[in-house]
């Protein structure tokens, strides 16, 4: 059976996430469909969804405006896998503090017990890339770009961490839903891509 | 990923640390067009207080632009256009989570090292100050920063390419709230980038190598851009953008987001307009939702637009021959 995979379309960096989820299925071998969501009808086709890089104050505002927030919601909580990049792992959390300003009022999804704390390395000049290890997802290297990133400062009990930098948690995972703070979609690498599409076919079979 | 075409590698804004195991580069091709990728589909919105930026990220704003006069006020005034006080940007830093970009002159390596220290998240080399170096761009490749420039034309957009920029925009025609002039250079670029689409499919390198030397630039730039078939990096529409209408008609022709200057903060119903701005920009193609929000403004309370031919001061020439 063929998947439906989405790109939460509201803002960011959807096409890279697009290639990176088509390079992802061909390699595979996997039969699927890649679309942009955007509104609620378009999200509640889906069989799995990535919520890109982007700002989260924008992302969040805007789906709540057009109705997408709440069907997103109840789309992961009904075990929609997701895959929550950056600005797309704040909006899985329930609580989220900026470094320099505190805590902020944005709407969120609340889907995961846990803090996250905005621009955790500093401002756009101290953005790094590093190599990262994923091994309980059979990724032990792994280029990881961090944008203005956030980190995961507090967390649930419940809460599997896939990735650290320097102490800090930068990639999580509880059941389907998978957080990271830094961009599997900007480098060649897509073996979180082909982990996130093997997950959502292995749901569908 | 990314397109990375035309990157330098010896670049000297790219630095490396040692840390604990493994090494951490800042600074490179994909740190800064990757910065500037998370920015589409939003809106840019030119800000010249606290309070404006707050207005702009609670309407849903991408990003602050940090002035210190709009460019329609910077019309008015005359004189010199410089960047803004670094205390007026430092305090915006300190207020807003969303990130922060200041305006230095074209040309002025010291101004951008300035707004480099203070930390802001790009830096655009505007035509909307008074030029410091009519012949010579900044280069770079040179800062950590991530760079914006304006362009007109495929030919602008691809040398400032090669000067390092990470990002480009139209420079339409600032502070007129007239939309003309950002349509126009949009559509050459995409016409450009059509021709050189088709010469690259035909095969024909001669005529490859005559539009680099008509561009002003290298061979690789331009047979790279025209396999892409788009620039290499994001390029966004801005000059006299003033209403949810305009916005979304720059989206349609294939922006990858907006920068609005004096449009909101200039007219007055700033808090509607900021929110009916971004609701466009996101919403484009949906006809009903741009109606939406063009009617959460009131065209009684745009700014005053302009008429391009009769202007004294045409800031879009501004570094375009460079």
């Amino acid at each position: 059976m063929s998947l439906t995979i989405g790109v939460l379309s509201i803002q960011g960096d959807v096409q890279e996430n697009f290639l990176s989820t088509k390079s992802a299925l061909d390699e595979l071998g996997i039969d699927g469909t890649i679309i942009d969501a955007k509104t609620p009808d378009e999200i509640s086709q889906l069989d799995g969804l990535i919520i890109p890089g982007g700002e989260s104050t924008t992302i969040g505002q805007l789906s709540l405006v057009n109705g997408s927030l709440k069907v997103l919601k109840e789309k992961i909580e009904s075990g929609m896998p997701v895959l929550g990049i950056c600005a797309g792992m704040i909006m899985l959390s329930n609580t989220a503090n900026d470094k320099i300003v505190g805590k902020t009022d944005q709407p969120l999804l609340d889907i995961l017990d846990i803090t996250l704390e905005r621009n955790s390395f500093g401002r756009q000049r101290e953005s790094f890339e590093t190599e990262i290890s994923m091994d309980s997802i059979n990724i032990p290297k792994f280029n990881g770009v961090f944008i203005r990133a956030p980190s995961v400062s507090d967390i649930g009990s419940d809460i599997e961490i896939l990735a650290k930098y320097n102490d800090k948690i930068v990639a999580i995972k509880k059941g389907n839903v998978i957080g990271t703070a830094f961009h599997p979609e900007l480098v060649e690498d897509i073996s979180l891509h082909k982990y996130f599409v093997n997950l959502i076919s292995s749901l569908q079979n | 990923m990314l397109p990375l075409s035309g990157e330098r590698l010896d670049a000297k804004g790219i630095v490396s640390e040692k840390n604990n195991s493994s090494d951490i580069f800042r600074g490179t091709s994909t740190l800064k067009r990757g910065f500037a990728h998370m920015l589409k589909n939003g809106v840019v919105m030119d800000v010249t207080t606290v309070e404006q930026a707050q207005i702009a990220e609670e309407a849903g704003a991408v990003s602050v632009m940090v002035l210190d006069k709009l460019p329609s006020e910077v019309r008015k005034a005359g004189g010199v256009a410089r960047t803004a006080s670094i205390r007026i940007i430092e305090d915006i830093m300190d207020s807003v989570t969303i990130p922060v970009m200041a305006k230095c002159r074209i040309g002025h390596v010291n101004e951008a090292q300035v707004l480099k220290e203070t930390d802001v998240d790009m830096i655009d080399e505007s035509e909307v100050l008074t030029p410091a170096d009519e012949l010579r761009h900044i280069w770079k490749w040179d800062f950590t920063t991530p760079f914006v420039n304006g362009a007109r034309s495929l030919a602008e957009a691809l040398r400032r390419i090669e000067e390092g920029a990470a990002m480009i925009r139209t420079k339409g025609e600032p502070g007129t709230g007239n939309v003309a002039e950002a349509i126009k250079h949009i559509k050459k670029v995409n016409d450009e980038l059509r021709t050189i689409k088709s010469i690259y499919d035909s095969g024909d390198n001669q005529d490859l190598v005559r539009m680099a030397r008509e561009f002003k630039v290298s061979y690789d730039i331009v047979e790279q851009t025209a396999k892409l078939g788009r620039l290499p990096v994001v390029n966004f529409a801005a000059g006299g953008i003033a209403t949810p209408a305009d916005a979304a008609y720059l989206m349609s022709l294939g922006c990858d987001g907006i920068f609005v200057g004096s449009g909101i903060f200039n007219s007055d119903d700033a808090k509607e307009r900021a929110r009916a701005i971004v609701l466009a920009t996101t919403f484009w193609n949906e006809s009903d939702k741009v109606k939406e929000a063009q009617k959460m403004i009131d065209e009684r309370q745009s700014m005053l637009g302009l008429d391009v031919n009769t202007l004294e001061l045409r800031m879009q020439d501004r570094g375009g021959s460079a």
